[in-house]
């Protein structure tokens, strides 16, 4: 009788499967491994950017020229090879290989024309952390570096060295609230008054075009009009007032000596970071965190905040839910429970499903055509007449954009809707319908909330999609820099005309069109970081309802 | 043949005329005669694919699912044809309820479950629906598991109280016949024991169907018996003629567990 073989062969091996497990776990861990290496990369570059950096002050002297003296702060650091230095026409020691390499960000645009310097560590000299080092964020410009050495109030010096540094700090909280007012009034009520101002031309228009005679209603309208223009006075003449109230101003002494004298209503804020202790920068980090999320953006999207694409994606995605979900439903519905089973529903099918493989951006150029330049245009020629040229609804806004994603997302409503309604046993309909309910009411009462876990899925997809989509609706609606929020305290409040601000496209945008890309570059990272957490905030909810569903109708095995 | 004239003075409650039933181009009954009795239990048993269930589905029009199901013949309850056009489906299915093979509650509390036969006809009476609930689930001899806990999911119950809770839903809408389509398949002996028992208390308010591959089973619960092969109805008869002396060979042969 033979002894069982203890020799494990290459065919066993393969024979167990565990060949397979080990493929499958191998492909599991490189999934997981790109997954976590983006958000990491992705979070650091984005968070690292509101940490306040050190200021740095330098003798810089390039190889052939003059010294000069540079503060800014360490932006990046990198070697390049020697030789593309040499291509530059800078001279390198000859042996030398790699040569380390600073960007500093030295800002003073208005003085410098640039941002950024770079500089071969070898040639710097003196590389101090000057406590006195002050940076100012500015409204214009970019940020200011250099020393604080006077502030004057309405060109009269009021104090001067540390002392000016002191009563910065009261100063300017005064100054940046009476900004605040100026542009509470200029952006909200002067806003307010030429929104009605414009519904009063049009209503005047529409009465012309209507033929109407009275000429009682053409006074109202002036009268409503001379009054609008009275309260607009005012409130130039408050701006006025306010302005003379702002005037003070301060004088920084850049890094080569040079004397700027900068208004204290076009400063953000001002700090020494070199002295900053570690809880007043995590503070510090703190507020610019909640400027980027709540604050409007500055400089060509490059500086502030992106409170408008936040604001506008979400409504996006929540329009757009809310026309793709129902619609999906229903026409699931009817596919699978009341449409003949034949060779036209199987078309249909074939095409919903092959809808939601086509590319975007096909759906944007449909959406511009059929949407906006064809509905739109009706709608305007019925509705607003009186407004024409100007088009209402007639140019992309946030309404067409969202029913283009929602068109684009139905699709994946629609199929797994589908797969939900096949998935509920025929036992539980059937009981249904033994009680004496009809086809609806068994429809009604029992299967479709069955099936709203698999509704829900597919509006989870549907967001996660719509979510992250710009091509389309860089053609429908989204912009650039829209001039105001769609929500805001003049009637009818939601305004789906408004062309509005999409964070997808907001990193395209700072990313690739910015004109200072370098300095815009943190804050693509950070706009990324916010549309993931955005979507996995957006999707976490739907997920959290569905488990709630999926708790209230389990257990349906079989 | 005391208890055939027995029988025959009862009042029939469903009167079975000549039924011919197709899927399709392929028939599945073949002439089927037969009257069920009121507040009796009729079985029916016979070898799988019989067609003792598809004759079971054509009392409350459940065929009517199937595609290309097409019914020929008469089925009368109280004279009235169910298959005639003037006739309302849903009437029919409040007229008579039934009990699926596996236990089906819906996905909702055991008060709801209950409940739902009424809530379809409009009754959102508390009251009346607290009435109906606790008078359908005792009947079902269920009220005492579940009374703490009428709000809870049904689908938590074991099997053989879900299919109480089936027959409890079934009998809250007041159904002059319940039919019972191998109700006991899917449980274990003791709760079969259960669901019997109770088809005994049953049927003095009901006329009572039964479906069942047990034999045992249809000589333990029912007064009637029906045997069916490759959809004929062979014989019918009372239960202990059927059992002891029956007509016909294949019955015979079944009985004593020569096929099937």
């Amino acid at each position: 009788m033979k002894t069982h073989s203890s020799k494990y062969t290459i065919s066993d091996w393969y024979k167990s499967g565990s060949p397979w497990i080990w493929l499958s776990a191998g492909a599991i861990s490189v999934c997981l491994c790109m997954l976590l290496g983006l958000l990491f990369w992705v979070t650091f570059n984005g968070l690292a950017y509101f940490w306040p950096a050190d200021v740095v002050n330098v003798a810089y002297t390039p190889s052939n020229g003059q010294e000069v003296r540079l503060l800014g702060e360490v932006y990046s650091r990198e070697t390049v090879p020697a030789s593309r230095l040499k291509d530059m026409g800078i001279h390198v020691p000859e042996g030398m290989e790699r040569v380390e390499r600073w960007v500093l960000k030295v800002g003073n645009r208005d003085a410098f024309g640039r941002d950024f310097q770079p500089v071969e560590v070898m040639f710097l000299k003196e590389i101090q952390r000057p406590k006195e080092a002050v940076v100012l964020e500015r409204r214009e410009w970019g940020n200011a570096y250099g020393v604080v050495t006077a502030l004057k109030e309405k060109g009269q010096v009021i104090a001067t060295g540390e002392d000016a540094w002191k009563q910065l700090a009261a100063r300017l909280k005064r100054a940046n609230e009476l900004e605040n007012q100026r542009m509470q009034i200029e952006k909200k009520d002067i806003g307010a008054i030429n929104y009605k101002l414009e519904r009063l031309r049009l209503e005047h228009r529409g009465l012309e075009l209507k033929g109407e005679k009275d000429p009682a209603k053409y006074e109202a309208i002036e009268r409503r009009k001379e009054a609008l223009n009275k309260e607009y006075d005012a409130l130039r003449q408050k701006l006025v007032e306010l302005a003379a109230l702002n005037q003070d101003s301060l004088v920084l002494k850049l890094a080569n000596g040079q004397e700027r004298e900068i208004p204290l209503q076009k400063v953000i804020r001002c700090y020494r970071p070199n002295e900053m202790s570690g809880m007043a920068k995590a503070w510090f980090y703190v507020t610019k965190l909640w400027e980027f999320l709540s604050a409007d953006p500055r400089e060509a999207n490059s500086e502030g905040g992106v409170f408008p694409c936040i604001f506008g994606t979400v409504v996006m995605v929540l329009i757009m839910s809310i026309l793709a979900t129902p619609l999906g439903i229903i026409t699931a519905v009817y596919l699978k429970e009341y449409a003949k089973q034949g060779f036209l529903t199987r078309f249909i099918r074939i095409a919903v499903n092959n809808l939601a493989g086509v590319p975007s951006i096909v759906y944007g150029v449909f959406g511009l055509g059929f949407f906006v330049y064809s509905l739109g245009g009706n709608i305007d020629r019925i509705f607003y007449p009186e407004a024409l040229p100007q088009p209402t609804f007639g140019s992309p806004g946030l309404l067409w954009a969202s029913i283009t994603l929602a068109l684009l997302t139905m699709p994946v409503v629609i199929v797994s809707t589908e797969e939900g309604l096949s998935r509920i046993p025929r036992a539980i309909r059937e009981g249904s319908l033994a009680l004496g309910a009809t086809k609806a009411e068994t429809l009604w009462r029992i299967v479709l909330p069955i099936a709203s876990p698999a509704m829900m899925t597919g509006l989870i997809l549907a967001v996660a999609r719509a979510a992250g989509e710009v091509a389309p609706l860089m053609l429908v609606g989204v912009v650039k820099l829209a001039p105001a929020l769609p929500l805001d305290g003049n009637f009818p409040f939601l305004h789906l005309e408004r062309k509005f601000m999409h964070l997808g496209f907001h990193i395209y945008d700072v990313g690739f069109q910015s004109p200072n890309i370098e300095a815009a570059r943190p804050l693509v990272y950070a706009s990324a970081l916010l549309l993931i957490i955005l979507v996995i905030a957006l999707n976490m909810t739907a997920i959290a309802v569905r488990n709630r569903l999926r708790h209230k109708y389990k257990a349906l095995e079989g | 043949m005391s208890q055939t004239n027995n029988a025959a003075s009862k009042v029939v409650a469903i009167e079975v005329r000549g039924v011919n039933l197709f899927y399709g181009a392929k028939q599945a009954l073949f002439n089927i005669n037969m009257d069920i009795l009121k507040n009796q239990v009729t079985a029916f048993i016979g070898p799988s694919g019989c067609g003792k269930s598809t004759l079971l589905r054509c009392f409350n029009r459940m065929n009517d699912l199937v595609e290309g199901c097409r019914v020929e013949g008469s089925i009368r309850m109280d004279g009235q044809d169910i298959y005639s056009p003037d006739i309302n489906v849903v009437d029919v299915r409040r007229r008579v309820g039934m009990v699926f093979q596996k236990p089906n509650p819906f996905p909702k509390s055991i008060y709801e479950n209950v409940a739902y036969g009424l809530r379809i006809q409009g009754i959102q009476d508390k009251k009346i629906l607290d009435e109906v609930v606790e008078r359908s689930l005792k009947r079902a001899a269920l009220w005492d598991e579940v009374a703490d806990r009428l709000h809870e999911n049904a689908m938590g119950l074991s099997g053989g109280q879900q299919q109480r809770l089936v027959i409890a839903r079934a009998i809250a809408i007041e159904p002059e016949v319940i039919l019972l389509d191998e109700p006991c398949s899917a449980l274990d002996p003791i709760s079969t024991a259960k669901v019997e028992e109770l088809i005994d208390e049953l049927k003095s308010q009901f006329t009572i169907v039964i479906v069942t591959h047990n034999m045992q089973q249809a000589a333990r619960v029912s007064d009637y018996t029906a045997f069916m092969y490759l959809g004929e109805l062979i014989e019918a008869a009372d239960t202990t003629t059927i059992f002891t002396n029956p007509k016909d060979k294949r019955t015979e042969d079944y009985i004593t567990g020569r096929y099937g």
